[in-house]
């Protein structure tokens, strides 16, 4: 303990909380001037009943804004697994995607 | 995590819809993986359940967090231009101070309790004394690198050195003596608070001879509050998970729904292998009873009891109380050592392993109702659409078809308790790893 100019003790601790990663901003792919025409995948992480959301989601598409053709996939495993394999066909084949319900 | 790869990493852009209890862990995920700027939007909470009409509600109305329509923030996170000058808000270098601000011990124990750097329970506060007497119990310098640790797979790990252990390790009021165990218990990268909204707790499992010389309990009342080292153990491995990897605070980084009361001391006892029929539980994952060392679970939730194997129908009973179990979550045999003896009179189990054989040929369910399982749906049966067995053949069954509920290598067996009485249970969790904590001494 010290003795501060003020008269009050004080003590001196140790921080307790560990060391942060270094954090790298990552660059967004561009936008899309416009969805008409466009093909946007609808990813399903399988997780509590996403997929069945995912096709109210794709009804709005077909009756608000039907010139945009969309796709709805599952991920290939469950959705704590990374999924190179899908995202290489969503990137040869899409203009863009929806991701839901979470991750 | 995943719209974030795909629109980094892959150009596509994309946006996410997350359920509206998500938003703070979004945010929090997006800033610390650089991509604060990611689209996304919110629908309310639960999904799950929800009627297809339900379901279109929510697609056509508005977001609970935004108050703008659902669809029209999805559209415009697939058009809008990216706006990098947010990027200038974040902080891409940080540190943490090794000291904090010199204070009145009244005030300190308020800004722990503030920061979140506690159980909300009254903590040691870790002078420089204090930490260099934990130190001491360890021939690793204060400054090594001891580990990693993250909440979950969508976040990044942070790093901690020895020092930073023995911090929490203070203010859990642990003994000096127990530093190697909690060293131990950091170093093996895995967290006892992760943000899962299943509300998971740890177990922690002590074998070897630093179970007598720090004097852990194996016996009466050893999951209990009544030894020492266990409690304080079980305490430090649960504020150094929150305050190493980067914290646990609810809503953000932490989403268990219910929470859980075993993670106030993460289940944290010895194994009793005085009075263990069998052979010791580090002894089966490839160390010498010579060795100490500690075994974690994560995923400690469902709970099973009942007292003793009886005669005629321990069978049943024991089937009853599998069929009870969270299909998801495979079962540890929690046994007083006068169970553990039962079990050998019952059914000729001479060895652990002859016991997790009938277990894992016992542990039945009809296949339609196991497929069903909320859980089972979500973390099972994507991987047997694509062909990963045992599951891909479990798939095939009839839904009347009996099908096995677990897998023998996620079954396990330990020997605790004082032969009081005999009383047994059996803990759904999953086995992570076993650990040395003499490379930690």
């Amino acid at each position: 303990m010290s003795e501060p100019t003020n008269g009050a003790q004080t003590t001196s601790v140790l921080n307790p909380v560990g060391f942060p990663p270094k954090v790298n901003p990552k660059p967004m792919a561009n936008r899309l001037d416009s969805l008409d025409g466009k093909t946007i995948y609808l990813v399903d992480p399988r997780f509590d009943d996403s997929g069945l959301f995912l096709r109210q989601v794709q009804d709005w598409f077909a009756e608000h804004m039907p010139s945009v053709k969309t796709k709805l996939v599952e991920m290939s495993s469950v959705y704590t697994k990374d999924d190179p394999k899908t995202w290489e066909t969503i990137k040869a084949n899409g203009d863009g995607a929806i991701i839901g319900v979470g991750h | 995590m995943h719209a974030i790869a795909l629109d980094s990493k892959y150009g596509v852009p994309t946006v996410a819809i997350h359920t509206n209890v998500f938003e703070k862990a979004v945010q929090s995920v997006t800033r610390m993986h650089g991509m604060p700027q990611a689209r996304y939007t919110f629908v309310p909470q639960p999904v799950m359940g929800k009627t297809a009409e339900q379901l279109k509600a929510y697609v056509n109305g508005k977001s609970p967090i935004s108050g703008r329509p659902v669809m029209q923030e999805v559209v415009e996170g697939l058009t809008r231009p990216a706006e990098g000058d947010n990027l200038q808000d974040v902080k891409f270098e940080r540190s943490t101070p090794r000291f904090v601000d010199s204070d009145s011990e009244e005030n300190l124990h308020r800004l722990f309790l503030d920061n979140n750097w506690t159980d909300k329970l009254p903590i040691v506060l870790p002078t420089q004394k204090k930490v260099d007497e934990m130190l001491a119990h360890t021939s690793r310098k204060p400054d090594e690198i001891a580990g990693h640790m993250r909440s979950n797979q969508f976040r990044q790990h942070w790093e901690f050195t020895v020092e930073k252990v023995a911090v929490n390790a203070v203010m859990a009021g642990a003994k000096p003596e127990y530093f190697p165990v909690i060293l131990a218990l950091a170093a093996s990268g895995v967290s006892a608070r992760g943000s899962t909204t299943s509300s998971m707790a740890a177990m922690v499992v002590v074998n070897g001879p630093i179970r007598n010389e720090i004097g852990m309990n194996s016996g009466t009342g050893a999951m209990a509050p009544y030894n020492h080292a266990n409690a304080t153990i079980g305490r430090a491995y649960g504020l150094l998970s929150q305050n190493l990897q980067g914290g646990s605070i609810p809503g953000d980084s932490y989403m268990g729904s219910q929470g859980n009361g075993y993670a106030y001391g993460s289940v944290t006892f010895a194994e009793n292998e005085e009075r263990s029929p069998w052979t010791p539980f580090q002894v089966q994952h490839g160390f010498k009873a010579s060795d100490s060392t500690v075994s974690i679970f994560t995923g400690c939730r469902s709970t099973a009891f009942t007292l003793g194997v009886r005669e005629k129908y321990w069978r049943e009973h024991v089937r009853n109380m599998l069929r009870g179990m969270d299909a998801h979550s495979a079962p540890t045999f929690l046994l007083d050592p006068i169970a553990a003896r039962q079990y050998i009179d019952r059914g000729g189990f001479d060895t652990k392993e002859k016991l997790i054989q009938w277990v894992y040929e016992n542990a039945l369910m009809p296949a339609g109702e196991y497929w069903d399982y909320q859980l089972i749906q979500n973390y099972i049966y994507p991987r047997a659409t694509f062909g990963e067995e045992p599951y891909a053949s479990k798939l095939k069954a009839a839904p009347n078809e009996m099908v096995k509920m677990f897998k023998p290598d996620e079954i396990h067996v330990v020997v605790v308790g004082g032969e009081t009485n005999g009383y047994w249970r059996i803990m759904g969790c999953n086995y992570q790893k076993t650990v040395s904590i003499d490379e930690w001494r």
